[in-house]
């Protein structure tokens, strides 16, 4: 196996000592075919212990490791060397406050997570007895692509607009949501409707496009709210041009 | 933990000029004003016709001017640019299933711009054109 010698200059922030953050550099030797994320480990083993970042699986599954490379929300598991020339800049995800290094305060995203129900609200309860909710292949198909999310949080990080107004639910939140309303199984979209049809849901996006750029796992977020909007429309027309037909 | 989570605060202003997609999806919000222009320029329209022939005779001849040529092409040119960045999205916002599987993106598209055409070719001819 051989090797290069890489350099990167990783943002450091000690809520301790430090008022604000700064970068330092590190220079390290790395096997060619390494992520991001190994020479991390490598800094951390042989040149500084101080240094925080987090990670798990190093198998883009756990979604713990995003972090801004080259100014890009990326995977650092699933970023390789061999794809960046010169000084590589590693910065925690953008639009999260910092907790240390490269470690970031998420409170934000998860309580976001938990207002939109992100879990099945059965249409019918059924008896163990009763067996199985079934569901045909083309009704699994209809909301699959949104199971894929691995709550990475690179999406926030990409969208301007959780940036620029933090009260956005966002793309990864929404986008849950719609998985589930959009379920044969789910009899939960109306709860949902409550946090996801507002004007701090789908209506605070415009529609940028960035999240599904930079999904590592192509759940095309942006397309998700957008179909959110559409209905929600739809039911703002039913509601008040079609009141019959409207619950 | 004893500090302080340190925000990083995104700029107002210039926060699109960091990534070349922030600057694609810029671009094609600013277009929407030159669609305002234009939609301006057929109310003024519509008000000249209102005040009879010879106020819709004079507008139409000051549409002929140089300056006049010049800002229909240039609104043109953007607003082909408005529609085509969001014909290209529709594909995520009205997937389409048929059957199992969903309908490939170029098939929304394409509707959209066979719909463009006909619609176009409509007015063409109820214009007068052909």
């Amino acid at each position: 196996m051989s090797q290069r010698q890489v350099e990167l200059e990783v943002l450091r922030y000690n809520p301790e000592t430090d008022a604000e953050p700064y970068f330092q550099r590190y220079v390290v030797e790395c096997e060619v075919e390494w992520v991001v994320l190994d020479a991390l480990n490598r800094i951390k083993e042989t040149i500084d212990p101080t240094l925080s970042y987090r990670w798990s699986c190093h198998m883009a599954v756990c979604g713990s490791c995003g972090m801004m490379i080259n100014g890009e929300p990326k995977l650092s598991c699933k970023s390789f060397l061999r794809d960046y020339q010169g000084v590589i800049r590693v910065e925690p995800l953008a639009h999260f406050p910092i907790q240390r290094d490269l470690v970031t305060v998420i409170d934000d995203f998860v309580t976001k997570l938990k207002r939109v129900k992100p879990y099945l609200i059965p249409k019918e309860e059924k008896s163990i007895a009763a067996g199985e909710y079934l569901q045909t292949p083309a009704e699994l198909k209809k909301y699959k692509q949104y199971t894929l999310c691995i709550n990475c949080m690179l999406c926030y990080a990409a969208c301007p607009e959780y940036g620029l107004v933090p009260q956005f639910i966002g793309p990864a939140a929404i986008s849950v949501a719609h998985r589930y309303n959009q379920d044969s199984r789910d009899g939960g979209r109306e709860a949902r409707q409550q946090e996801i049809a507002t004007n701090e849901g789908v209506w605070e996006c415009s529609f940028v496009g960035a999240c599904s750029e930079v999904c590592p796992e192509h759940v095309d977020p942006a397309g998700a709210l957008q179909q959110v909007k559409i209905k929600s429309t739809v039911d703002w027309y039913q509601e008040h041009l079609m009141p019959w037909r409207s619950k | 933990m004893t500090g302080k989570p340190y925000v990083r605060e995104v700029p107002r202003f210039g926060w699109f000029f960091r990534q070349p997609r922030y600057m694609r999806y810029m671009a094609r919000e600013v277009t929407c004003i030159f669609i305002g222009a234009y939609a301006v320029v057929l109310l003024v329209a519509l008000k000249r016709l209102s005040e009879g022939r010879q106020a819709y005779e004079a507008f139409l001849q000051a549409l002929t001017s140089p300056a006049s040529v010049i800002f229909h092409l240039v609104v043109l040119a953007f607003a082909l640019y408005h529609t085509t960045s969001w014909f290209n999205v529709t594909p995520k916002a009205m997937p389409i299933q048929a059957g199992e599987d969903f309908l490939p993106g170029w098939v929304i598209v394409g509707a959209h711009y066979a719909a463009w055409l006909l619609v176009s070719v409509a007015l063409l001819v109820l214009a007068g054109a052909f």
